[in-house]
Parts: structure tokens; sequence; C-alpha cells
């Protein structure tokens, strides 16, 4: 406070495009210093391996590295289709992603839309905090819970059958049937909870007004929730959506692997665990990076074009680019 | 939300009203039971006698009180030594994550900034299409990243959404007039962050470092491809085999009194001590943090 400087005249000085964003551009070199960390390890880390994603169409040997080793174009993906297994490792990431959001996506929005109606607070307070519980379980540790809660004699399911007196269940957890199942629905029981905090507060941003209106109008409780809170989340629901297709091809695929044994191989067996399994258990680097590639490639195709219709449906309000 | 409970307990609930009430809370009740009967099984069973589940006596409470699980677990030097391991790369992690996010998402936030449309997508791109799982090895190999704790390390270096979320924090619960009149006063960039920013996002950033322990801890792909040595593996990496073998051999080499008849006899009691042992850390964090959460998690929900 010191110094006025308002009184002293500005100078006018006449900058062309150029200079004007060169100038700026050295006024924000602070700017650039702390994007510089994030930006070297998103390039690093990131994008270069993305050029070394040319070992697809090579031949990798150990002497000859990414660089040099010997190009075989598209053979490494012909070699994929030529696999007699090909389209069931694809229908078994489909099956198992798809089955994964279209059971799991719509769970927390409703639980949402209950915790937001009920009205019996400690009720509301106890089921939010032990239904978050399982969302700090590591997979491992799932795994290893349901393998032992799944015990049919010493687990919990032994524990049921013997209350119910219906004798003892056979095992499922080798399974090939209740692999999908056990998958998806492990995944709900875990994320259920953690996920309804984005809607929850999603739905506290409803208006008060709204309801007082539509109380006016006579609508009922349960009318209200489908007129008007709703609504209000849909936004909020066609993003989580999107980025839930965003890894349509890659989700899970941790758990899989974990869960797999050689009961169920058959049906747990997804693109990603193959690539993982071949590329770095066997070795075929090359065909390993270019099965991953496509998986990526169709991973990608998908959010665009589920982006795209979220966007056509609603007059581009509710893509997320 | 509290505003709108009290209205809806007034006299003049219809029915109907009343009913729909009932309804959802019979859902609440259930969920509570769902996900919460499978947590106390395995609570009371870690506290349960080998013999007991065995036979498949534990119900809803432990049979035959006793520590044995988690005495055997004491003597398990592997574990411990994953344990500290695992501390190492969370906090290690985190740090980086937090940095990462932070020198990221102030950059990105600001309007003025001519970099800000050119990194966001390419920040945003990076999201949407990677080069996948053995390009990626390939590169850290070559780097010399094989068999150290690099490569686990930098598995929680960045989140992109999480950048989004630190950004709009950033942008939109701090009023631009902060940074405006701080800069008239000459602060340079590097002060309104630490000065400003940093302070006035606590919450948000308080969230953003829940999740990054929670990630780090409960991390084991990364490490079970890139280590080799077993004195570095993370708790996750030292639980795996046990966890998903049906029946597992336990290492009883380091223990004073057990024999392998004794530990295969105990194995489950073993596992269900070690989900406990595993997963208390990643809840204790959850517990801190917890109290922040209100303000933090809904910066999420504005479309960025």
């Amino acid at each position: 406070m010191a110094k006025a400087p308002a009184l002293e005249a500005p100078k006018v000085v006449m900058q062309t495009g150029f200079q004007k964003f060169c100038a700026t551009f050295a006024k924000n070199w602070q700017l650039h210093l702390m994007i510089l960390l994030p930006f070297a390890y998103l390039v690093v880390f990131h994008y270069f391996p993305m050029y070394g994603l040319q070992i697809g169409l090579r031949d990798y040997s150990a002497r000859g590295g990414i660089w040099n080793s010997e190009w075989v174009g598209l053979g490494q993906f012909s070699k994929f289709f030529s696999y007699y297994r090909w389209s069931n490792l694809i229908w078994n990431t489909l099956a198992l992603s798809l089955y994964a959001i279209l059971a799991g996506f719509p769970i927390p929005i409703v639980l949402a839309l209950v915790i937001h109606v009920n009205t019996y607070k400690g009720l509301k307070k106890i089921a939010q905090n032990v239904s978050y519980i399982p969302h700090f379980i590591s997979v491992v540790i799932l795994v290893g819970i349901l393998n032992t809660v799944l015990n049919p004699i010493s687990g919990m399911l032994g524990a049921i059958s013997q209350l119910t007196g219906s004798g003892y269940m056979s095992d499922i957890r080798g399974s090939k049937t209740a692999f999908r199942h056990l998958y998806v629905w492990s995944g709900i029981w875990q994320s259920m909870g953690w996920s309804t905090i984005i809607y929850v507060s999603a739905l506290s941003a409803v208006s008060e007004e709204l309801h007082e209106a539509a109380k006016l109008d006579g609508a009922s409780r349960l009318r209200r929730v489908w007129s008007v809170d709703l609504p209000t989340i849909l936004p909020t629901v066609a993003i989580m959506l999107i980025m839930r297709f965003g890894s349509v091809m890659s989700v899970g695929y941790q758990k899989a692997y974990l869960m797999q044994n050689s009961m169920n191989i058959e049906v747990s067996e997804i693109i990603s665990t193959y690539v993982y399994k071949q590329g770095l258990g066997k070795n075929n680097m090359s065909y390993g990076s270019a099965v991953g590639l496509m998986n990526s490639v169709v991973n990608t195709t998908m959010v665009v074009v589920v982006n795209w219709i979220t966007n056509r449906l609603t007059d581009n309000e509710m893509g997320l680019f | 939300m509290a505003k709108n409970q009290i209205k809806n307990i007034k006299i003049n609930e219809s029915f109907g009203d009343r009913v729909f009430n009932i309804i959802t809370a019979i859902i609440l009740i259930a969920i509570i039971i769902i996900v919460g009967y499978p947590c106390l099984f395995v609570i009371s069973c870690s506290f349960s006698s080998a013999k007991a589940l065995q036979a498949g006596q534990v119900v809803l409470w432990p049979v035959d009180f006793t520590l044995d699980g988690y005495r055997f677990i004491l003597y398990f030097k592997q574990v411990w030594i994953g344990y500290r391991n695992s501390i190492f790369y969370t906090a290690a992690g985190t740090l980086l994550h937090l940095t990462m996010c932070v020198l990221a998402a102030y950059p990105l936030s600001r309007r003025t900034y001519q970099g800000r449309g050119p990194f966001m997508k390419i920040f945003y791109f990076s999201t949407l299409f990677g080069a996948g799982l053995i390009p990626t090895f390939l590169l850290k190999t070559s780097m010399g990243m094989f068999n150290t704790v690099w490569p686990v390390i930098l598995a929680s270096a960045m989140s992109v959404s999480h950048i989004i979320i630190m950004r709009t924090c950033f942008s939109s619960s701090i009023p631009g007039d902060l940074f405006d009149a701080a800069k008239i006063d000459g602060a340079s960039d590097f002060q309104c962050l630490v000065k400003i920013a940093l302070p006035l996002a606590k919450a948000t950033l308080s969230v953003i470092t829940l999740y990054a322990i929670v990630g780090a801890w409960n991390e084991y792909f990364t490490s079970m491809i890139y280590l080799r040595n077993e004195n570095l593996y993370p708790l996750q990496l030292v639980l795996r085999p046990i966890m998903t073998a049906a029946v597992a051999k336990v290492d009883t080499s380091s223990m004073p009194s057990a024999s392998q008849s004794q530990a295969d006899e105990g194995l489950d009691q073993v596992r269900y001590g070690l989900i406990i042992v595993a997963t208390v850390p990643a809840l204790l964090a959850y517990f801190v943090v917890q109290k922040y959460f209100k303000g933090g998690v809904m910066v999420g929900s504005v479309k960025g």
C-alpha cells in the first residue's frame, strides 16, 4: 500500500499477438516449471511406451530389443486370430465386464436414492458406514475371503447350511458356471456402498423448492424421487457410465487373475490375463503386446462410441467430451 | 440433506409415504446384513479355534475364543517384512502422488495459463489410451528398474482423474479474486499455490490422500510383475499364495513351536487373521480422513 501504482500513467505499448504470447509465456514460467514434472512423467512412462508398441509388429528377441528385432508386419495379429480360442477370450472379456456393469451400475444409484429419501437418520448412518468397509479390502484379500467364506464345510456357507439343516452344498469355488456370478457379485458387495458417495452428494444438491412445489401438487415421495431427484443426478450418472465403459476391456483383470484355477479357466481367461501370461509368462513379448494393443483399441473405441451416443441422446449436454 | 429429512417427518405425511419410508428402511437393514455379516464372520473366525473352524461351528460369534491365529502370524517373518515394505511403498507412493497431483492441477486451474488447453488434452488422452502392459514393462526393464522398488512406487505416481478433481477444486471452490489480490501484492505462482491454494483445498487433498494410500496399500499386480526378491515384496504379494491357494503351504521354519501339520490345520485360522491384519491399516486411514469427507468428494461430482 506504500506505493500508489494507479497514479502512474500506464505506458501504452503496442504489441503484436506473438509478442504478447511470448510475454505471457515468460511471465508464467513458474507455472511451466510446476507442470514440467507431471508432464515429463506422462511423456516418459505413458506416451513413450506407445512408440514401443511397434514390437507388436516385430518378432521380439532379447538380442534385438524393441528397436532392432525383425519386422513381421501383422503376423502377430493373425497369430492371435488363428488361435482356436480367440473368440472365446473376447467373449469372456465382454461377458464378464458387461455383466459387471449391467448388474453393478444401477445398484449404487438405487441405494443412494434409498439413503437420500429414508428418514431414519441413525439407520442411514450405520448403513452407509458398514457398506463402506469392503471398499478398503484389497483384491488379494477379497479373493482370500471368497476362498475361505465359500468353503462349503468350514465357511459361511457351511454355517448357513448347518443352520438350515439342508446338508452341505457343493463347492462352488471351482465351478465353471459360478465364476462370473462370484466375480460380479463379490465386486458389487465390495463397491456398492462406496459408489453411493458420489450420488448421495449429487442428491444433496437437489433444490428444495422443486420438492416443495411437487409436494403442493400432491406428489408422493416415490413420485418425487422419480421426477425430481432422479433427473437432478442424471448428469452424474451419465459421466459415471461413460467412465465405466472406459474400462470395459481392462476392468478387473487383477481380480480375475487371482480367481483363476484349473477348473474355471475356460470362462475366467480374459484378454488381459492372456496378455500377461503370454507376454511375461512365456516371453512372447511381441505377441502379447499385439493382443494388448488390440484390446486397448477396442477399449478406446468403446468410450468414444458411448460418449457419442450420450451426446446424441442429450443434445450434447451430458457427454464427457 | 438434513433439512429435507426434518420436513418429511411432518404430520401431514401420507400413508403411502410412510409405507415407502418403511420399505426403504428394510432395504437399508438388508444392506447392513449383506455387507456386515461376512465381515463379522471373518472377524469371529479369526478369533476362533482351528477345531471349531474345521467343523464349521462358527456362525456369528467366535467359538472357543483364542488368539492362536494371531500368535502364529506374530512369528510369520515374511508377513512383517511385507508389512514394512508396504508401509514404505505406500508412504513414498502417496507423497509422489500428491506432489504430481498438485503440481499438475494448479497450472491447469489458472484461467490465464496458455498451456491449460493443450496440457489438459495431453493429460486427458492418456486416460483413453495406453500402450499396455508389455511395452511399459520393456521400457522400465530397459531403464534398469526390474527387481527394484521403483516400478512399485511409480505405479501410484499419477492419476489423471485425481488431477481433474484437484483442478476443479482449485478453480471452482476457491474464489479467483483471492489469487488476483495476492498477485497484485506481488505473490509469485509458487507462493499462491503454497499459501492460498493448498490451505484452502485441505478437504479435497485429504480425500485424494486417502485414495492414494488405499490404492498403494492394496496394490499387488505391479509388484508381482517386477519384483523377484522376496525381501522387497509388499504385504499383498506375500499374502497372494496364502489367499489364493485352496491348500497353501505356510513356511513354518521361522516359527519356534509349530509343525507343518499344525500349520495346515490352522491354515484357515491364519488366513482369517491375515485378512484382518492386512485390512486394518487401510481402514485406519479412512477413519482418520473421514471427517473431511463431505466437502471433498462432492467436487468430483461437478462436471470437469
